[in-house]
C-alpha cells in the first residue's frame, strides 16, 4: 500500500478494481490499487498513455463506481454512497483541474467560478467568486465568455473554481497538458502556490515529469497497476 | 427549491447563449403555426356558421302553426338574443284578371336576423343587397310570381283585402329554401300588412316563425328554458339543409388536416431542437455534477428552465401568431372581410397547452436523459448517459402526438387514419434510412468526395436514419402541400362545377314531359328527366310509424308529410352503395336509403317499408344503403326503387338544369309554355356552398403555410443536429490536407444520398397518405400523380442537399484552428 507520510489519511483507497467489457472479452483496466494520501500532500501520479491514471482519478472522486475496492475522502467511505450521496461529497470537499479546462461556454467567468459555490449553497457566491479571480489575476476579466480568452486564462478560471470552495482535495489531470511550456509553467506555479497557501491535499495525473517533481510524492502506474 | 432557484437563475444567462435561444424560436414557431391556425380558423369556423345560419336567417328559429306566444319573446329579450318575427301562408295574388297562387311571407323589422335580402329593380339587373324590409303597402315579388301574373315591376297586386305595390323584384331571402315543400312564388310583404289582408283568421294555414340570433351561451339558455307547446319547433344550425352541412363538414375537415399537420411538424421540429439541446448540454451537466451537483438538482433545473423557455417561446409564439392571423385578414380583406368575427380565447388558451403538451412529449425525454449523464464524462468524453427505454421514448412521443390530434382535430376518422398512416411512414422511413446505412457501409466506391461522402452516411448509423426520418417528413410534408392538396382541393371543386346545375324543374307531368325535354335540350342543351312520386311511409317491419318514436326531426318531417320516391336500374354517379348490394335485376321488391336518412329512422338492412302511394299499397325489403354527395345539386332521394316496382304508379318528371344569367328569361317562357311545371331557383344554395368551398380553401392554404415554414425548420434542426461533429471532421480533414471543395463535396454527397433515400420515400408516404385521406375521409377519387416521384426525387436531391450544403458552408469557413482548440 502506498502510505502518506504520517499525516491523517484524507484520501483513501483499498483493493479498488475496475474492469470494462470489451469485444476480446472482459478488460482490467484498473487491478487493486490501495493509497492513502495525507492531508495538505501534494501526490503525483504518472505512467503512460492507457496505465489506468484517468481511471484511477475517476474512482478516487466518486465520479464513477469501481468493479471491487473502496475509496474513503475525510474518513466517510464514497463507494458506499449513491450518486447524489457523492456529488454531496464532492460538493464539499472535492475540487477539479482538468486538461481541457470545463468551463461552461453559455457563463462568464464569474458564473463559472460561482456554480461550485451556488451548488453547495454557500453564502455570497458572487463576492467569492471575484476575489478567487482576482487571486488567479483575473479580476479585469470577470465578465468574459470562455471563448474571449485564451487557453492559459481559461486554465486559471478553472483554477479559481477549483479553489473557491476551499476543498479538502483538489485534483488536477493533466493541467498544463493543453499549454504551451511557459503558460504551463505559470498555470503549475499558480497551482502549487494555493495548494501550499491553502493546505489543500493536491492528487496530479500527468505525464510531466518536471511537474511531478514538484510533488511531495510520485506514484507510477502501468497496466492498471500502481508499481 | 433550490434547483428551481438556481434553474431560473441560469435560465437569464442561458438565454444568452445560442443553443437555448434555437430552442426557444423552434417552439415559438410552432406556438405561432398552432394559434395562428387556431385564431383563423376559429373565425373562419365562425364564419361558416354564420353561413349556415344564413339557411334560417337566425341562429335558432322556434316555429308553430299558431301565433308564438309572448312569453318565448319575452324569454328572448330577457336574454339579450335579436328577434324577428315571420307569418307566411300560401294565398292567391290578384293582378288585373290574372291570379297566381304565392307564398306569402310576412316580415317584421330586424328580418332577417343572418344573411341578407337581395333584391333587383329589373330582371336583367344585378342583384343589390338590402338591409331593410318592405314597408307597409308594398311588396317584393319573386320573378316567377310575376311571369305568371304576367306583370312587372311598379305594378299594383291585391291579397286579401290589401292593395300593394310591387316595389322590387325578390332575388333572394336566405330562408328560402329549396326544398320542395316550398313550392309557390315568394311575395315578400311588411308584418303589418298581413293582419290589414284579413287572411290569417283561426283555421288557416299559416306558419308563424320567431327568429332569434345572438351568442352561443344566450342561445342555449333559451334552449333549456323555452317550454316549447303543442306543435311548437325548435330548429337550429344543425338541422340545417344537407348540401350546406355536406360542405361544412368537409370544410372542417379540410381545416382539421392543415391544422393537424402544421401541429405535428412544429413538434418533429421541437423534438430535434431538443435533442440538440440535449446533445449539447451534456458536458456542462457532467461538469455540473462533477462540483457536487445531485441529480434531483440538475433535473429540477433544467425543467425549470425549460419550462421557462416554454412560457416565454409560447408568449411570443401567440403575439406572432395573433399578428399572422390578423395580418392575413388585412390582406384578404376583400374575400374574407366582414364575413369573419373576432376571434375567441380559446386558441390562445388551447396555443399555451399544446407549447406544454409539445414539450412535454417531444422534448421530455432528451432532457431526462440528459439528467442522467454519468459525471466521469468529464474525464471520459465517450462516456454517454444511459439511453430511456424505448417504452419512455415512443411512449411519450406517442402519447404527445395522440394528444395534439385529439386537441387539434377532434374528428376520429381522420385521428385514427392519420395515425395509422404517420406510424406507416415513420417504419418505412426508418426501414429506408437502415438500408441506406447498410449500403453505403459497403458501397464506398468513386473519388475521394463521394467516398468520404458516403462513408459518413454510413459512420453515422443512427443519426443517418433519424436525418432520413425528418428529412422524410419534411419533403412529405412538401408533397403534400405542393401536389396533394391542389389535387385534393380541385377534386372537391370539381364536385360542384362553374355550371352546377342552379335550377330544380319539378311537377313536369307524363305528357308534358316529352315537350319539356325538348325545351331543355334547345334552350339549354340538356336536362335529364328523372321520375317521382309521392307517397307516405306508414310501416317499418309491420309497426305503424305513428307508434315509433324517432329522435330526429327530420325523421319526424318525413313520417308526418309524402315525401318524394324515384326509381333507378342503376345508382346514380354521386351515390355510392355503403351496405347491402344494389338490385341486380330489379325485379323484386327491394328499396335503397341514404345512409343518414337510414340512421335517423334507424333502418337496418333487411327492415321491411310500407308506403302509402295515392291509396295504393308498396312494399320493399331496404337491401341497399347510399351515400349522397349533396353538394352536386343533382336531383337526389332519400328511397330510391327498382323500375318494375314502379311501373304502374302515377308519377311526375323532375329535372335540374344550369341556366346562365342571360336566359333567365327562357326559364320564364318555360314557366308559361308549361304552367303546372315549378322552376326552383338553387342559385343561391350554391352561392352558399361555394363561399363555404372558397372561405375553406383560402384557410387551409394559409395554414399549410404554416406547416411548409415548420417542415423547413425541421430540415434545418436536423442539418444542425449534426454541425459540431462536422465542423470537427472538416476542420480535421483540412488540417490533413484535404481542400475546401473537396470536403464540401463530400458534405453534398452525404445530404444528397440522404435527400434522394429520404425524397423517394417521401413520395411513396405522401401518396399513400393522399390516397387514405381522399378515399377515407374526403370521400373523393384520387388520381396517382406520377409527377410526385419525380418530384420526390429532385426535392429531396436538391431541397435537401441544397439546404444541407448551405447550412454548413460555414462548416469549412472556420478556421480549423479556432474548431480544433474547442474551449
Amino acid at each position: 500500500m502506498q502510505q502518506a507520510t504520517g499525516a491523517q489519511p484524507v484520501l483513501k483507497s483499498a483493493g479498488l478494481t475496475k474492469k470494462v467489457s470489451s469485444p476480446e472479452g472482459e478488460l482490467t483496466i484498473l487491478d487493486r490499487a490501495d493509497l492513502q494520501i495525507g492531508a495538505g500532500e501534494s501526490v503525483a501520479i504518472l505512467g503512460p498513455s492507457g496505465a489506468g491514471k484517468s481511471t484511477l482519478l475517476s474512482l478516487l472522486a466518486g465520479l464513477d463506481l469501481p468493479t471491487s475496492g473502496q475509496v474513503w475522502v475525510n474518513g466517510r467511505e464514497l463507494t458506499a454512497l449513491d450518486e447524489d450521496g457523492r456529488a454531496a461529497v464532492r460538493a464539499d470537499q472535492v475540487g477539479f483541474v482538468f486538461q481541457s479546462f470545463h468551463l461552461v461556454p453559455a457563463l462568464t467567468a464569474l458564473e463559472n467560478v460561482m456554480l461550485p459555490l451556488e451548488l453547495a449553497d454557500r453564502p455570497e457566491p458572487r463576492a467569492a467568486a471575484r476575489r478567487a479571480l482576482e487571486e488567479v489575476g483575473l479580476g479585469p476579466r470577470v465578465g468574459h465568455y470562455p471563448r474571449q480568452l485564451s487557453g492559459g486564462e481559461r486554465q486559471r478560471v478553472a483554477i479559481a473554481r477549483a479553489f473557491v470552495g476551499d476543498p479538502a482535495v483538489l485534483f488536477a489531470d493533466e493541467p498544463t497538458g493543453n499549454l504551451d511550456s511557459r503558460t504551463g509553467g505559470r498555470i503549475a506555479d499558480l497551482l502549487f502556490g494555493l495548494n501550499t497557501d491553502r493546505g489543500t491535499t493536491l492528487v496530479l495525473v500527468t505525464h510531466d515529469r518536471v511537474l511531478a517533481e514538484r510533488c511531495d510524492r510520485q506514484l507510477e502506474m502501468d497496466g492498471g497497476r500502481l508499481l | 427549491m433550490k434547483g428551481l432557484a438556481f434553474g431560473l437563475t441560469q435560465v437569464g444567462r442561458e438565454f444568452k447563449s445560442g443553443e437555448v435561444r434555437v430552442l426557444a424560436a423552434a417552439l415559438a414557431l410552432a406556438v405561432a403555426a398552432m394559434t395562428a391556425v387556431g385564431f383563423f380558423t376559429d373565425r373562419v369556423a365562425q364564419g361558416v356558421q354564420a353561413r349556415s345560419a344564413e339557411v334560417l336567417a337566425a341562429d335558432l328559429v322556434v316555429g308553430s302553426n299558431r301565433p308564438i306566444p309572448a312569453e318565448h319573446e319575452a324569454l328572448a329579450e330577457e336574454l339579450g338574443l335579436a328577434m324577428a318575427r315571420t307569418t307566411s301562408f300560401p294565398s292567391v295574388v290578384l293582378a288585373g284578371d290574372a291570379s297566381a297562387l304565392a307564398d306569402i311571407e310576412g316580415v317584421s323589422a330586424n328580418y332577417p336576423l343572418r344573411g341578407a335580402l337581395k333584391v333587383s329593380r329589373r330582371l336583367e339587373a344585378e342583384s343589390e343587397t338590402v338591409r331593410e324590409v318592405p314597408p307597409p303597402g308594398e311588396a317584393w315579388a319573386d320573378p316567377r310570381l310575376l311571369a305568371r301574373l304576367d306583370t312587372r315591376v311598379g305594378a299594383t297586386v291585391r291579397v286579401g283585402r290589401v292593395e300593394l305595390k310591387i316595389s322590387r323584384l325578390l332575388d333572394y331571402r336566405p330562408d328560402q329554401g329549396f326544398s320542395f315543400a316550398e313550392l309557390a312564388p315568394t311575395l315578400l310583404i311588411n308584418e303589418a300588412d298581413v293582419v290589414a289582408s284579413g287572411l290569417v283568421a283561426p283555421g288557416s294555414r299559416v306558419s308563424y316563425r320567431l327568429l332569434l340570433a345572438g351568442d352561443g351561451s344566450a342561445l342555449q339558455a333559451f334552449r333549456d328554458r323555452v317550454m316549447l307547446g303543442t306543435g311548437e319547433r325548435l330548429r337550429g344550425i344543425d338541422t340545417a339543409q344537407p348540401e350546406i352541412g355536406n360542405a361544412v363538414e368537409r370544410a372542417g375537415r379540410f381545416i382539421g388536416l392543415a391544422s393537424l399537420v402544421s401541429a405535428l411538424i412544429a413538434a418533429v421540429a421541437v423534438a430535434m431542437a431538443a435533442r440538440r439541446f440535449a446533445s449539447r448540454r451534456m458536458d456542462t451537466v457532467a461538469l455540473m455534477k462533477c462540483v457536487g451537483a445531485s441529480r434531483r438538482f440538475v433535473l429540477t433545473a433544467m425543467l425549470a428552465q425549460l419550462a421557462v423557455v416554454g412560457l416565454v417561446a409560447s408568449l411570443l409564439g401567440l403575439g406572432l401568431g395573433w399578428l399572422a392571423q390578423e395580418g392575413l385578414v388585412f390582406i384578404l380583406a376583400d374575400l374574407v372581410g366582414d364575413a369573419l368575427p373576432a376571434p375567441t380565447l380559446a386558441p390562445a388558451v388551447g396555443g399555451l397547452l399544446l407549447a406544454f403538451v409539445v414539450l412535454g412529449g417531444f422534448a421530455l425525454v432528451p432532457i431526462i436523459e440528459l439528467c442522467r449523464t454519468p459525471p466521469g464524462r468529464v474525464l471520459r468524453r465517450d462516456m454517454l448517459p444511459p439511453a430511456a427505454g424505448p417504452l419512455l421514448v415512443y411512449g411519450a412521443a406517442i402519447g404527445g402526438g395522440l394528444a395534439l390530434l385529439a386537441w387539434q382535430v377532434r374528428d376520429a376518422v381522420l385521428v385514427g387514419w392519420l395515425a395509422l398512416g404517420t406510424a406507416a411512414v415513420m417504419l418505412g422511413l426508418a426501414a429506408g434510412g437502415w438500408l441506406l446505412v447498410k449500403g453505403a457501409s459497403r458501397l464506398r466506391g468513386g473519388g475521394g468526395a463521394w467516398r468520404y461522402g458516403l462513408a459518413n452516411v454510413g459512420r453515422r448509423g443512427t443519426d443517418s436514419i433519424v436525418q432520413v426520418g425528418a428529412f422524410g417528413i419534411g419533403l412529405m410534408v412538401l408533397l403534400l402541400l405542393t401536389l396533394v392538396r391542389t389535387g385534393l382541393l380541385e377534386q372537391w371543386r370539381d364536385t360542384l362545377p362553374a355550371e352546377a346545375p342552379n335550377r330544380f324543374l319539378i311537377n313536369i307531368q307524363p305528357h308534358e314531359a316529352e315537350g319539356v325535354r325538348e325545351f331543355l335540350t334547345e334552350r339549354f342543351g340538356g336536362g335529364e328527366l328523372v321520375p317521382l312520386i309521392r307517397a307516405r311511409l306508414t310501416e317499418i317491419n309491420a309497426e305503424p310509424v305513428e307508434e315509433i318514436e324517432f329522435g330526429s326531426p327530420r325523421a319526424q318531417s318525413f313520417i308526418d308529410r309524402e315525401s318524394n320516391l324515384s326509381w333507378a336500374s342503376e345508382p346514380a354517379p354521386d351515390n355510392r352503395v355503403v351496405a347491402g348490394r344494389w338490385w341486380p335485376l330489379g325485379d323484386e321488391s327491394e328499396v335503397s336509403v341514404e345512409v343518414d336518412f337510414a340512421r335517423d329512422l334507424g333502418l337496418e338492412l333487411g327492415d321491411w317499408l310500407v308506403f302509402d302511394v295515392a291509396g295504393e299499397r308498396l312494399e320493399a325489403k331496404v337491401t341497399s344503403l347510399r351515400t349522397v354527395q349533396w353538394d352536386t345539386f343533382k336531383p337526389n332521394f332519400f328511397m330510391v326503387f327498382p323500375p318494375q316496382l314502379m311501373a304502374d304508379f302515377p308519377r311526375t318528371y323532375i329535372s335540374s338544369i344550369y341556366v346562365d344569367r342571360s336566359l333567365r328569361g327562357d326559364v320564364l317562357e318555360l314557366v308559361r309554355s308549361y304552367p303546372s311545371v315549378t322552376v326552383i331557383d338553387l342559385e343561391a344554395a350554391i352561392e352558399q356552398v361555394r363561399d363555404v368551398m372558397d372561405q375553406a380553401s383560402l384557410a387551409v392554404q394559409y395554414v399549410f403555410l404554416f406547416a411548409l415554414g415548420a417542415g423547413l425548420l425541421v430540415m434545418l434542426a436536423v442539418v444542425q443536429s449534426t454541425r459540431e461533429e462536422r465542423l470537427y471532421e472538416s476542420a480535421m480533414l483540412r488540417t490533413l490536407g484535404a481542400k475546401k471543395r473537396v470536403v464540401l463535396a463530400g458534405v453534398a454527397v452525404e445530404f444528397a444520398a440522404l435527400g434522394v433515400i429520404s425524397g423517394v420515400l417521401a413520395a411513396a408516404g405522401a401518396s399513400g397518405v393522399a390516397w387514405l385521406l381522399a378515399r377515407r375521409v374526403f370521400q373523393l377519387e384520387f388520381a396517382f400523380d406520377p409527377m410526385i416521384w419525380i418530384a420526390g426525387l429532385v426535392a429531396g436531391l436538391f431541397v435537401v442537399g441544397g439546404t444541407g450544403v448551405l447550412a454548413t458552408r460555414s462548416v469549412v469557413t472556420h478556421p480549423p484552428a479556432n474548431v480544433l482548440r474547442g474551449y
